[in-house]
């Protein structure tokens, strides 16, 4: 492998590989790495922007309706592709899935947001409830075309709801870039914000911040980032959650380290999960959904009883 | 400087603020008391841009409270709300640097970090700088939350703070604490406006007592003209007496037999 890279870079004029090899590593692993980057470091800053807007800890980027929507979008696309949307998959081809999906994130994620906004504010509880409703309901549906699928469908869907950077190609990098580089680069700019609001709402007004126009970047940047990663590697749980909880045990709660510290523990994480589920029972793959949960949920639990120690409230 | 000429809020067909006004300049400390529901919380609220008057006029600094943007009111203007969660768990000192985010972009300077320090010290908060502020009893929060607004203003001449209920659910000592700071503020020029419920304590600490009841202004002025047995009766609806004493420069209230006693 260091010798296609050293060839490439121009290092070294030695072709000790087989163009095979050549191909594999630029074709298939680099971009499949890329995309664990990518997809990683957009859950993960997604999910610690969206906890600090939440002032709740639990809060993760499935909560106002990214994750749901999505996957009634494409489980839609699975189910109904040969009765409805032919014509999306003839003009997008393999990429539809992952449109519909994107757009599924989105749409829910307005409908949570419209529902919770009264005169021009929205009440984070009510977003709160709207996103529960709204996930239901999109569950709901999610259930009613699981129930009508074939055998065949009903495994794609299974497959998709646990998740894979198994469709990882150049051309996925290019197409999520544009949207999760926004998002990568905007939400650190917002720490010092997610801070204040960590005092309340009415109190971050008092130091001056905008706290609606705040709500809406969040929730824009995080549905566009986290919609576009979803869109092509399917449901990847707990990154998002667990992540920035890492960081805030192990540092501090401050945002500004917070922040972009959970896009680069994120990216590691990810990536790292993907070599683990590749190769584990290779040569077949582990969706790497469940890995994350797998490796996720102790890590949480851990945290939890760390946190309870560290109170006291366990004496 | 801040003057309000004749603001009226409503909320619904309730008239929660009704045609009051008064004005505080650089160096006084406004109290501001009445009973429960008399609009106490509602006028700060208007005086913080948190919410906007139907009518009348909040002047800051001669300028119309609403050509403010809320960046730029919140560089010489802080808020002490009446109850402060904080979501999660910060240190102490990092909770005071939050006073200073107004007035740096992304890392504090060498001025924002000497402030925190002289305010943690002057609010005598320094010695749990280090400790988780949600590990702290009441009255120590309390002190820290003083302190983050204080940071706010610090090196602002003429800067405006505005206080609900300080001294909430502390002890006599932090009260007194927290009051002899406000007036010592007030002493260096800025303009301090708090809500109270001892009507001894504003008398005591107060340029100028605001007594409010329903929306409505009762009276406004010095302590010595305003805190009079019918005013009192008239805002909280108890029959007081007063006492002089010669260490005070105003008449203590002590309250007398309740109306509802009688019937």
């Amino acid at each position: 492998m260091w010798s296609i890279i050293a060839y490439r870079a121009g290092f070294s004029s030695h072709i000790d590989f087989t163009s095979q090899q050549e191909a594999v590593l630029l074709n298939i692993r680099l971009p499949r790495v890329v995309l664990g980057v990518l997809v990683g470091s957009t859950l993960a800053i997604a999910g610690s922007a969206l906890q600090g807007l939440f002032r709740n800890p639990l809060a993760e980027p499935g909560l106002i309706g990214i994750s749901s929507g999505a996957s009634l979008f494409a489980v839609m696309i699975i189910v109904l592709e040969h009765r409805f949307f032919s014509f999306l998959t003839s003009a997008f081809g393999y990429h539809a899935l992952a449109i519909a999906a994107f757009m599924g994130a989105c749409i829910t994620t307005f409908a949570v947001y419209r529902l919770a906004v009264g005169n021009g504010k929205a009440d984070i509880t009510t977003l709160l409830l709207a996103g529960i409703a709204i996930n239901a309901l999109a569950g709901s549906f999610t259930g009613l075309l699981t129930y009508m699928s074939t055998d065949e469908q009903l495994r794609n869907i299974t497959f998709w709801t646990l998740g894979s950077l198994g469709g990882a190609s150049w051309k996925t990098v290019t197409g999520i870039l544009p949207f999760v580089s926004v998002s990568l680069a905007a939400l650190p700019f917002f720490s010092k914000a997610l801070n204040a609001l960590a005092l309340g709402e009415s109190q971050a007004g008092h130091m001056g911040i905008h706290v609606s126009l705040l709500k809406k970047f969040i929730i824009v940047l995080a549905t566009l980032g986290v919609g576009a990663s979803v869109a092509v590697s399917g449901m990847i749980g707990f990154i998002g959650l667990v992540i920035p909880h890492i960081l805030r045990m192990a540092f501090s709660a401050d945002h500004r380290l917070v922040v972009p510290g959970a896009a680069l523990l994120g990216a590691a994480v990810l990536v790292l999960a993907d070599v683990i589920a590749r190769t584990i029972f290779a040569p077949a793959e582990l969706p790497i959904g469940i890995l994350t949960a797998i490796i996720g949920s102790p890590v949480f639990i851990y945290i939890i009883l760390a946190e309870r120690r560290r109170r006291g409230i366990g004496k | 400087m801040i003057e309000v000429k004749d603001i009226h809020y409503s909320a619904g067909s309730a008239k929660l603020v009704d045609g009051i006004s008064f004005h505080v300049r650089p160096g006084e400390l406004l109290a501001i008391i009445g009973a429960n529901g008399a609009g106490k919380s509602t006028l700060l609220k208007l005086l913080c841009k948190e919410i906007q008057a139907s009518a009348g006029e909040i002047l800051i600094r001669k300028q119309p409270i609403g050509e403010y943007k809320l960046a730029n009111l919140a560089k010489f203007r802080s808020v002490l709300a009446q109850s402060n969660t904080l979501s999660l768990s910060f240190k102490v000192h990092e909770l005071v640097m939050m006073g200073r985010y107004p007035h740096f972009d992304n890392q504090p300077q060498d001025d924002d970090l000497r402030i925190v320090k002289a305010v943690m010290d002057e609010t005598g908060i320094s010695e749990f700088a280090n400790r988780d502020y949600n590990t702290l009893s009441g009255g120590e929060q309390q002190r820290v939350q003083l302190a983050r607004v204080i940071a706010q203003i610090y090196d602002q001449p003429e800067g405006i703070l505005f206080l609900d209920e300080p001294t909430n659910g502390l002890d006599l000592l932090y009260q007194q604490q927290i009051l002899v700071l406000a007036r010592s503020l007030a002493n260096r020029g800025y303009c301090v406006v708090s809500i109270l419920h001892d009507i001894n304590f504003a008398a005591r600490y107060a340029d100028n007592i605001l007594i409010l009841k329903k929306g409505k202004r009762i009276a406004f002025g010095h302590p010595r003209d305003v805190i009079t047995q019918e005013n009192i009766h008239q805002a909280f609806n108890i029959q007081v007496r007063l006492l002089h004493d010669d260490a005070f420069n105003c008449p203590l209230v002590i309250p007398a037999v309740m109306v509802s006693e009688h019937v």
